[in-house]
């Protein structure tokens, strides 16, 4: 059961998928203008990442092992990964309008999020089991939410204070984003 | 069917690896391609709720400075890509929320559709000219105009929404636009200037040469 | 941090024995009971809020002096809103000769409050002049050029308050024109009427803003007056079961005179410490009962009602005298004032009257404020009259109030949040402010801003944060109200749409139907003729409209249809569906008897003798042919009916 506790902690903190392995980065400077967009965003992919993790196993030990296909792995994830995407994309048409119109291009770009299709090989390169490999999409979308969240609350802040005008938008947010890791160092180690 | 033909599929199917790939992801691919039909059937959408989301967002003054006939139909036309600027009674405080909601950047009012005036105006009617033409009647999008044929028009000045379109059609120009007078009752503090915003010498310098 | 200390006290023995306790967080309760003359100790629990500072009090300079009359002024403009709400209404007219204390602008509506002409004179104008409000604008004011004599209308007051009904003694209240006389102005008898029971009654004697000493002043003289008004309040609201005064400990003056006041009563006199804005509401509130009013609430909904020590004075006059609030006591005060005290001024008097009869130096005078250095306002002008809620005039030099520091930008120090008697974020509120961010200020809770000032205060950047509030309260309510607006415009325009769609349908509708009816017309005509070069061969060829013209009947007959029909086509168009469904199937069974009788006609002739003329054959024929046409159109409009569109293009 620890050892549960522990892959949750380090994909949340000491290894985050954005601020400490640097992947997807695109969703995390590109939907952190607004709070309510990025909350969105998180729950997508959340969903997105922790079925792909689950999917890509099953695809991976049910099909690609027994039929010795194991150099077929990413192109089959990414088929596995554009699926939900692509059912995710349809959820979020039909509930939430706003939310489908606002995320615009980034929604079906999760598909190419790196940290999707990097924890499917992760897991596999490192012969999970099922739940860890569960597990460790669910703590890597969880951290990715989690950064995402604070990042764009700090967006927002930004927006409406006195930043230098060579500083201003993407420049100040960058720079955020540099500290934020700086910050997230500070976990290494606590595993 | 005899046994020895699904043995040969089986067995060529396991001694070609092209096969096997082939019938994988083929097999991989139809399985998906089923479960994405029917979230496709599952979470079909009708109409576009945005459009009233973003209708409310606009004044609501019906003058169709936008180029359309009315604030809905604009509304309309913003949800499938046009531009949001194009509202100049909304004015700035119009883009920016709309833009807001929508995530996209807030451009500047497009002036070829007309500028932002400072003061809310509403239609008035010189009563001693008016001839009772009806006209003004038939142009009004909100009805604000009293009056039937050949007896003299008021206007309704709290239903007025200022969109002078009934200014055009009166054959003896006897509509005006009068500016509402600011009362005690709207009054405001004004935000003040910051003056500290030219802070940084580059700004200030990029101030003065703007 | 809710400091409560209980600390014994009584009467007899004031602050002095206080020294082992930590200033400002004591409490005297004074409690004058039958047993308190037994020296029974009584403890009280005293709160603190969130926040406050301490400005300098500057408060000497008006104490000195008791309170003092002013000379009549020449005229004095008395405004229709001096309160919170519906302005009153005139009911005198230029030229009138007025009394003192008579009603001249009644209230309009519950919350509104009456005017009363503060002098006997004679009304010269009623127009709009400069009022005391920040916008600078002018409002409506009635003009009284007083006479000198001071005639007093006739008036009495209860002999007894204890005697009368809450109701009567609210009625006193209300037609005396009082409003909050602690700067608010919200009339006096709508608080007085709450939905709740009220278990607490508060009165507000903090006076925390510097410079003001006017209820100070007032309970050092009026003791007795203001008790006694306490006491008609009490009684209204059906006697709470606590009383409380709560007043700064900088007043002790002030404390010894009520105090001494406070016979056999269940008032307690509680000394807070010196804090601003502890005279805020809900601040006040909080000190005494350490409860807070949560957002969006009002304090009667908590059982508590607060009210300020002058308003307690102004009902006792009201009550007990019959006295209108014609005057009240205002603080003229700051370096530039030669004689800086408190002055009785009657309402409506020009500020520039007040100032030349203190003696202020204008020219020394940085810029004139009307409420304190805190919460007021700068005035546009010194012809603007003082009002019901005017309890200062501060007229500073430049070294107590410089005037416009220069802004500088927010280091973000968080001394504003720190200073915060709401417990709001006023930094956030700034940036969110400047970016005109609505949404967020009022996730923020700007709304809970009572505009005390203290962050400005301790502003130091020098910031004029209160102003971003103020404007960005006011921008929010503005949009809500534009909103209303683009609401109720959104609904004409879309029933206008809906109006105009009907008629235009209609339109067409009426015209396919005219057309259908000149066709069958036509088409009548020619079946006529054909009819009659079929049946007839020997009969000559003719042009329909002789044979219309020689044959009466028929057309008359024709005619007389053709009207009808136009006739239920308007009738149609005017009525509802249901109801056009019903006239149409009528009609359509009224044709099918017709066509039958016809038909029945050409079939089996008359028993007559003489045989059928070809003409009358022929009229028949045509007869039949328009009624079927008739029955067609009918049919089809019928069908038509329920797609509430115009008759299809089958009814030809």
């Amino acid at each position: 059961m620890s050892e549960f506790f522990v892959i949750l902690i380090s994909t949340i903190l000491v290894n985050n998928f954005v601020l400490a392995q640097f992947l997807g980065l695109c969703p995390f400077m590109g939907v952190s203008n607004k709070l309510e967009t990025a909350i969105g965003m998180a729950a997508a992919t959340t969903f997105v990442l922790t079925l792909a993790a689950i999917s890509s196993y099953m695809v991976n030990a049910w099909i690609l092992i027994p039929l010795h296909l194991e150099y077929l792995k990413t192109i089959a994830f990414i088929l596995v990964i554009a699926v939900v995407v692509q059912f995710t994309r349809m959820f979020i048409e039909k509930t939430s309008p706003l939310l489908y119109r606002v995320l615009g291009v980034f929604l079906p770009l999760i598909t190419t999020n790196c940290a999707v299709l990097g924890v499917a090989l992760q897991n596999t390169a490192k012969m999970r089991t099922f739940m860890e490999s569960a597990l460790y999409g669910f703590g890597a979308a969880l951290g990715f939410s989690l950064v995402l969240i604070l990042f764009s609350a700090m967006r927002e802040r930004l927006a409406a204070a006195d930043v230098p005008t060579p500083f201003r938008g993407a420049a100040i947010g960058m720079i955020t984003a540099g500290l934020m890791s700086l910050a997230f160092m500070g976990f290494a180690g606590l595993v | 069917m005899p046994d020895w033909y699904e043995i040969t599929v089986i067995e060529l199917l396991t001694q070609s690896p092209l096969l096997t790939a082939l019938a994988a992801l083929v097999s991989l691919s139809a399985i998906f391609g089923a479960v994405l039909g029917y979230a496709s059937i599952k979470f079909k959408i009708e109409g576009n709720p945005l459009v009233e989301q973003v209708d409310a967002l606009l004044p609501q003054t019906q003058c169709g400075q936008c180029g359309f006939p009315g604030c809905k139909p604009y509304a309309e036309s913003i949800i499938n890509g046009d531009a949001i600027n194009k509202c100049p009674p909304g004015g700035q405080g119009t883009i920016d929320a709309i833009a807001n909601l929508l995530d996209v950047p807030a451009p500047s009012l497009d002036e070829e559709h007309g500028e932002e005036s400072e003061v809310r105006t509403v239609a008035y009617i010189r009563e001693d000219e008016c001839i009772g033409c009806t006209k003004c009647i038939v142009a009004c999008p909100v009805d604000a105009i009293l009056g039937a044929a050949k007896l003299m028009h008021t206007v309704i000045a709290d239903e007025c929404t200022g969109c002078d379109l009934c200014v055009e059609p009166c054959p003896v120009d006897c509509i005006d636009m009068l500016p509402i007078a600011s009362t005690m009752v709207d009054w405001h503090w004004q935000t003040p200037e910051p003056a500290e915003s030219l802070l940084i010498a580059s700004d200030r310098r990029g101030e003065v040469a703007a | 941090m809710n400091s409560s200390l209980g600390h014994k006290a009584s009467k007899q023995t004031p602050q002095t024995e206080q020294s082992d306790r930590p200033p400002g967080f004591t409490s005297n309760t004074v409690s004058n009971n039958a047993d308190a003359i037994a020296q029974t100790i009584e403890v009280r629990e005293i709160h603190d809020f969130h926040g406050g500072i301490h400005p300098p009090e500057n408060k000497r300079q008006s104490t000195t002096a008791p309170i003092r009359d002013l000379p009549l002024p020449d005229q004095l403009i008395l405004p229709l809103s001096q309160h919170i709400g519906v302005p009153a209404q005139a009911i005198v007219e230029v030229g009138e000769q007025v009394l003192k204390g008579q009603l001249i602008a009644e209230a309009f509506g519950p919350v509104s409050a009456a005017v009363h002409a503060p002098t006997s004179g004679v009304v010269t104008d009623i127009n709009e002049y400069l009022i005391p409000h920040s916008s600078g604008m002018s409002a409506p004011c009635i003009v009284i050029k007083p006479d000198g004599e001071e005639r007093w209308i006739s008036h009495s007051g209860c002999k007894d308050f204890h005697d009368e009904l809450p109701q009567t003694l609210l009625k006193h209240i209300r037609d005396a024109g009082i409003a909050g006389m602690g700067g608010a102005g919200f009339p006096s008898a709508i608080k007085l009427h709450p939905q709740q029971k009220i278990d607490t009654l508060i009165i507000n004697a903090a006076e925390c803003e510097p410079y003001i000493t006017a209820d100070d002043m007032l309970m050092r003289e009026h003791a007795e007056e203001i008790i006694t008004g306490i006491q008609i309040l009490a009684h209204i609201l059906g006697e709470p079961e606590s009383v409380l005064i709560g007043i700064e400990d900088n007043k002790s003056e002030a404390w010894d005179a009520l105090s001494a006041q406070l016979h056999n009563s269940n008032i307690e006199l509680i000394e807070i410490p010196t804090k601003y804005p502890s005279g805020g509401e809900k601040q006040l509130i909080e000190i005494l009962t350490g409860t807070q009013v949560p957002s969006g609430k009002l304090p009667a909904e908590l059982g508590i009602v607060c009210l300020n020590v002058g308003t307690a004075f102004a009902i006792k006059q009201a009550v007990c005298e019959g006295i209108p609030l014609i005057s009240r006591i205002t603080t003229v005060t700051g370096k530039a004032c030669a004689q800086a005290g408190n002055y009785r001024v009657l309402i409506g008097t020009p500020v520039s009257h007040v100032l030349s009869a203190t003696g202020v130096d204008e020219a020394q005078c940085s810029r004139l404020v009307m409420g304190g250095p805190m919460m007021g306002f700068t005035l546009p002008d010194t012809a603007v009259p003082l009002i019901k809620t005017t309890n200062c005039i501060l007229a500073p030099d430049q070294s107590e109030l410089p005037t416009n520091d220069f802004a500088q930008a927010c280091i973000r120090c968080g001394l504003c949040a720190e200073a915060c008697p709401a417990s709001l974020l006023p930094q956030q509120l700034y940036w969110y402010g400047r970016s005109q961010n609505h949404e967020r200020l009022e996730a923020h809770n700007l709304f809970d801003c009572i505009e005390c000032g203290a962050c400005s205060y301790v502003c130091p950047s020098n910031i004029p944060l209160v102003q971003y509030y103020r404007a960005s309260k006011g921008e929010i309510r503005q949009h809500e109200k534009d909103k209303i607006i683009a609401d109720r415009a959104r609904q004409r325009f879309e029933t206008h749409q809906q109006r105009i769609e009907k008629e235009a349908q209609e339109k067409i509708a009426r015209r396919e139907a005219r057309r259908a009816a000149a066709l069958a017309k036509q088409n009548a005509s020619t079946e006529k003729v054909s009819g009659s070069t079929s049946n007839s061969s020997s009969e000559n060829t003719s042009e329909s409209s002789p044979e219309n013209s020689s044959n009466n009947s028929t057309t008359d007959s024709g005619q007389s249809d053709l009207v009808k029909a136009a006739m239920a086509r308007l009738q149609n168009t005017q009525t509802s569906p249901e109801q056009q469904r019903q006239k149409l199937e009528r009609a359509l069974s009224a044709a099918q008897s017709k066509l039958q009788r016809y038909e029945k006609q050409l079939a089996n002739p008359d028993s007559t003798d003489d045989p059928r003329t070809a003409d009358q054959n022929n009229t028949l024929l045509a007869k039949i042919e328009g009624a079927r046409l008739q029955h067609q159109d009918i049919n089809a409009r019928l069908d038509a009916l329920p797609a509430q569109q115009g008759p299809s293009e089958d009814d030809v």
